[in-house]
């Protein structure tokens, strides 16, 4: 079980809403957005690539 | 014993979501994706041993290949089509869970159209 990955999206989904607020605060919004936007699509990559081990791995198991 | 070991991330992943969930909600239904496939990559060797048993069986029986083939292809389809209905369910996409779950309907239906033929022409044999 090797949950480092989700400990990793945790972490990076808390510092990027602190970021966002923070950023909020300062007045800076848009900056605020993409700072939010770069780290859903990071996330989005890390997961992406997941998703395409698991599904090569089950067209193996069940010969799909 | 693995399932205490898979309950325990469970109940952890479950609390973690829960911390990001008002922030950042597409984050949290990232997390729980990557769980559910941790966990699947996790009962692998089981999955793939009772596979082994199965196929060891069918070949003892001398069953035709073909069937156990499809078998084993409607259960993989099944077993994606509700991962992703599951997880689109989650985000709060019933519409799309539910077209899902159509099209996974339909593609069993044709992985089972020669069995249902195979099966009526063994059927009519008989009769005849």
């Amino acid at each position: 079980m090797d949950t480092d990955l989700i400990f990793k999206i945790a972490i990076l989904g808390i510092v990027v809403s602190v970021l966002h607020t923070v950023l909020k605060q300062a007045g800076k919004e848009e900056v605020a957005n993409m700072v939010t936007l770069a780290g859903v699509v990071v996330v989005l990559f890390m997961v992406v690539q997941l998703i395409n081990d698991l599904f090569s791995i089950v067209k193996t198991i069940f010969q799909l | 014993m693995e399932i205490l070991q898979i309950v325990g991330a469970a109940l952890v992943v479950t609390v973690l979501i829960l911390v990001i969930k008002p922030q950042r909600p597409e984050l949290a239904l990232q997390i729980s994706l990557v769980f559910a496939i941790l966990i699947f990559l996790f009962m692998l060797d089981k999955i793939s041993g009772v596979i082994k048993v199965l196929e060891e069986l069918s070949g003892r029986a001398n069953l035709n290949k073909f069937y156990m083939a499809t078998i084993l292809k409607i259960i993989g389809v099944a077993y994606i089509a509700e991962f992703g209905a599951q997880v689109c369910r989650d985000a709060g996409e019933g519409a799309i869970a539910s077209k899902v779950e159509f099209a996974a309907k339909i593609i069993i239906m044709v992985l089972a159209v020669p069995i249902i033929v195979a099966i009526l022409d063994s059927l009519l044999k008989l009769l005849a």
